[in-house]
């Protein structure tokens, strides 16, 4: 299964060797590295070259990785009927820079790339009808995104003074709450609640 | 008469209509009777199941799995199984497997009959969901004999299944196999060569197989447009590879290929079903490894171990090794896949679901256009929508 796996980087490598950055293998699947300059030049190769036939997108998402510079991962999930393979490419974006959109080679991409759009900010570029699909109409913020609270920022209810539907502010009954599961024999970095002083009395001698 | 200037008319579907199964919001232009263009505005049930799953831990992630498709719960749980078992290279016991099979079938066959008879419905005929829904109702009992739940099971779990079945429920599944095929040759009979039934879905929302190919399609779409395609023959998972059953394949990609189909896949459920209860083998049904699987209540009463297994898998519960895997399953409604990013925490940091129903639903414009308004009814039947997926 590697081997074939192996075999099919390799080739998708010297075909796209500007374009493609890298490729690994991991518990059976085919990963390339891509810029989100040459993604279309890479998807067409993939769906139209006679040793890929990668003709179905099976999933395009996004992936939020706040420490980087270029925090958005995109993943694109491509399947291979005549290979009985399947590939999936990376790119690396940030808020500001759009990818090209890959409707015009896979139709399926529109909806999932207004998908990426809703839940992490990611721009598509030339994407003609690039609203939000998931959220509540008139949405605000990025959901999916690490620095987007779990519970969100607003609630609705309906109000009975104003017959209709409101949005207010979340209002938490409990206090969040976020376990941490780090066992302090693995390095925990945090410190345990009363052992500030202690900490700081370390930190300054 | 004078020039009258002729507007198309726009016509809002739902979001609540009992056609749209479920909140589906259709803004659809009309020439007269004819559709223009369809905007499905989808979203209504969106509960933000990717977001909570990052937040809980792999076990605790499970039954968000049941709340997706809540058709057919157990094969969206499978979806999730596999991929954790494909970042923890864990092995489930073959007595595992076949469980999960036979319960993914049998979610089939329920998805299935669910489908099939409101589709019907949708076109006219009130008479099969009477009779599909009384068979469903038996299914659900054998899932509630199973795991305690009649739809939102937690069965499959990470390295097994939950907990083994009782020893008469085997024989209580085989022997409604040899009942049911007489109930579902009724249905057939009845709608198949029913000229309303025909009229109203053969020729309508066509598509070829390069079209499906574009717009990423998979599971019975895909099968009706000609395309032998089905993940348990071509990647088999969990001894898949051990079953004999055919893939049925459609000729036209219409409505009525797609009705067609979905019996014949019943019939092949049956088959493996059968085959199952037949060949079911002996042992456990989830991996003894102790750091990913909890003891029982009973062993946890007697060993100090099992009770410190127990306490911190389901407190803590287990670390994945770093990684990223997508792992799929034949859902009854097409490929529902998995792609699950790991940080090696004990929560996962990204877990994209991949829902068969998203891209068929996308493609509503493409298969309406040109269509009657009343055409509209049999493509969201034949595509076979469920929102808890679409939606997430």
């Amino acid at each position: 299964m590697d081997e074939a796996l192996k075999e099919l980087g390799e080739l998708i490598v010297t075909a796209l060797d500007n374009e493609v950055t890298g490729y690994d293998i991991a518990h059976g699947e085919l990963t390339l590295h891509t810029r989100s300059s040459c993604i279309l030049k890479v998807l067409k190769h993939l769906r139209d070259d006679s040793h890929c036939q990668f003709k179905i997108l099976i999933d395009l998402c996004g992936a939020d990785y706040p420490e980087r510079p270029r925090r958005f991962d995109i993943v694109y999930h491509l399947l291979s009927l005549t290979l009985n393979q399947r590939v999936r490419v990376k790119l690396e974006t940030d808020e500001e820079t759009p990818v090209p959109t890959a409707r015009d080679i896979f139709s399926a991409a529109d909806w999932y790339e207004r998908e990426c759009w809703d839940l992490y900010g990611v721009m598509f570029s030339d994407h003609p009808d690039l609203r939000r699909i998931l959220t509540d109409y008139g949405f605000q913020g990025f959901p999916l995104r690490k620095d987007f609270p779990l519970t969100g920022y607003v609630e609705v209810r309906y109000s009975e003074e104003h017959k209709r539907v409101v949005y207010e502010p979340v209002k938490l009954v409990q206090e969040f709450r976020s376990f941490d599961f780090m066992s302090p024999w693995e390095g925990a970095q945090y410190i345990l609640p009363g052992d500030e002083k202690a900490a700081d009395e370390n930190g300054q001698s | 008469m004078s020039d009258v200037e002729l507007k198309n008319y726009n016509l809002n579907f739902g979001p609540q209509h009992p056609a749209a199964h479920g909140v589906l919001r259709l803004i659809t232009e009309l020439d007269g009777e004819i559709v223009e263009r369809v905007d499905p505005h989808i979203g209504l049930l969106h509960r933000g199941t990717e977001k909570l799953i990052e937040y809980k831990t792999y076990l605790q992630a499970v039954p968000y799995f049941d709340r997706l498709d809540y058709v057919a719960p157990m094969n969206q749980e499978h979806a999730f199984a596999l991929a954790v078992e494909k970042l923890l290279e864990c092995e489930v016991p073959e007595r595992g497997q076949y469980i999960r099979i036979l319960y993914s079938e049998l979610g089939r066959i329920a998805n299935h009959l669910l489908n099939l008879t409101t589709h019907a419905l949708d076109v006219g005929a009130m008479t099969p969901i009477l009779w599909g829904f009384e068979e469903r109702e038996k299914l659900m009992v054998f899932y509630e004999r199973a795991c305690g739940a009649r739809l939102h099971s937690a069965y499959f779990r990470p390295g097994g299944v939950h907990q083994d079945l009782p020893p008469e429920l085997l024989d209580d599944i085989g022997e409604w196999c040899e009942t049911f095929p007489v109930i579902l040759a009724d249905m057939e009979t009845m709608l198949l060569g029913n000229r309303i039934f025909k009229q109203r879905n053969a020729d309508i929302g066509i598509v070829s197989a390069e079209e499906a190919f574009d717009l990423g399609f998979s599971g019975p779409p895909l099968r009706a447009s000609g395309i032998a395609w089905d993940l348990r023959k071509a990647q088999p998972y969990d001894g898949y590879e051990k079953m004999d059953f055919d893939i049925p394949v459609g000729k036209h990609g219409d409505c009525y290929d797609r009705f067609l189909l979905r019996i014949e896949e019943i019939r092949q459920s049956l088959r493996i079903m059968r085959q199952c209860l037949n060949e079911m083998p002996t042992g456990p049904v989830a991996s003894l490894d102790r750091k990913i699987v909890p003891p029982k209540r009973a062993e946890m009463k007697r060993s100090m171990e099992a009770l410190i297994h127990h306490f911190k898998l389901y407190t803590e519960g287990y670390k994945v090794p770093e990684g990223e895997v997508y792992a799929a399953v034949e859902a009854p409604k097409g490929e529902f896949g998995v792609y699950l990013v790991s940080d090696g925490s004990n929560k996962p940091y990204r877990c994209k679901i991949r829902a068969p129903g998203f891209p068929h639903l996308a493609s509503m414009n493409f298969m309406a256009k040109g269509h009657m308004l009343a055409d509209l009814p049999a493509i969201i039947g034949s595509l076979d929508i469920v929102f808890g997926e679409i939606d997430r």
